[in-house]
């Protein structure tokens, strides 16, 4: 169950996921990108974190949108209105249900129709999609589905411009999804 | 005025404004407005400029002309939030927005300007 309190600690958490991380995801999109997702998402975690401060006894709807709206505000590059869209469509679903399932598979369909890519494209989805499939959200479930970018090659996104030498690559936006899930990991245990 | 107008999206402040000029030659009476780079003129695309480009355009009724990545994601979040009607075409930028430039100036309709976007689709 996703409540407002669980909500909250997620989104502190993987602000200091991307703070201590930012490099190497900047690092990661050097090769096959324009190695700035460390920065763009440090920008868009910093407005998710001022964005939220301001907000007094918000319900769950309005934390979810709240956080959509900064990140599509702040991020600047493609990962900002996917991750957006991803938030939004959490915030419209939560009305009917707080399941955290089903509200990451909510969030994957949003991530698929904005940006147009599928499983196997190298992209962030090949993060959202097993853990959306999984019966329960592990450490090594994300990590494999990290690592299963590295070999692929890019069909959306940047990379794509690269072709062939966009394999043997972990793709950045999958990496920063793996940190969001881990996030929430740890604040379920926490909690 | 012409009853439809054009719009440009890319990450890169100058090349949002620059296609205008060679535009702005051969159809002096579409409106034509832009959104480059993000809100702190950085490279990448800004959901909130794009927004104000559309708002700002004289005409009601929109083409969309866009670069890379995040510019057409933002369009489409852009046009989830405003009424009037924004048609996005996978074109090449330059030319697809000089095409429908030139068309839009020689009262052309809307499928008629499609049909001849459709071979320049690149995306
Ligand atoms: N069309 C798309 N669909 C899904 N994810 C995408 C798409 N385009 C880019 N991404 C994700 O965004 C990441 C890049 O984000 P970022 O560097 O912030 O944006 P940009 O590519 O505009 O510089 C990629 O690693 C990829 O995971
Ligand atoms: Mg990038």
């Amino acid at each position: 169950m996703l409540t407002t309190e669980i909500t909250q600690e997620w989104m502190d958490k993987f602000y200091h996921k991307i703070e201590e991380n930012k490099d190497y995801l900047s690092e990661l999109d050097t090769p096959i990108g324009d190695g700035d997702h460390g920065n763009n998402m440090m920008r868009g975690m910093e407005g998710v974190k001022q964005g939220l401060a301001k907000l007094q006894k918000p319900d769950l709807k309005t934390i979810l949108k709240n956080i959509a709206m900064s990140l599509i505000s702040k991020v600047g590059g493609a990962s900002g209105p996917l991750y957006g869209t991803a938030f939004l469509e959490m915030a419209k679903k939560c009305g009917e249900t707080q399941d955290i399932n089903a509200l990451i598979n909510a969030a994957l369909d949003g991530i698929k129709k904005r940006g147009g890519a599928t499983e196997g494209d190298k992209t962030m989805v090949d993060v959202w999609s097993p853990v959306a499939q999984t019966n329960e959200i592990t450490q090594k479930v994300i990590d494999d589905a990290i690592a299963s970018t590295k070999d692929m090659l890019a069909r959306k996104g940047r990379a794509s411009y690269l072709g062939e030498r966009s394999i043997g690559h972990l793709d950045p936006g999958a990496v920063s999804s793996g940190y969001l899930f881990t996030a929430l990991l740890e604040t379920e245990a926490s909690l | 005025m012409k009853k439809l107008g054009i719009i440009l999206v890319s990450h890169v402040p100058d090349i949002a404004r620059g296609i205008p000029q060679l535009l702005t030659q051969v159809a002096p009476n579409v409106s034509i407005t832009n959104a480059g780079g993000t809100n702190e003129n950085d490279i990448g695309t800004s959901m909130e400029k794009i927004l104000a480009a559309i708002e700002e355009n004289k005409a009601s009724e929109l083409l969309a002309f866009y670069d890379i990545g995040s510019s057409k994601m933002n369009l489409e979040l852009a046009t989830e939030m405003t009424d009037k009607q924004v048609h996005l075409y996978d074109a090449a930028f330059v030319e697809g927005a000089y095409t429908a430039a030139s068309l839009i100036e020689a009262d052309v309709t809307l499928s008629e300007i499609e049909k001849q976007l459709a071979s320049l689709k690149i995306k």
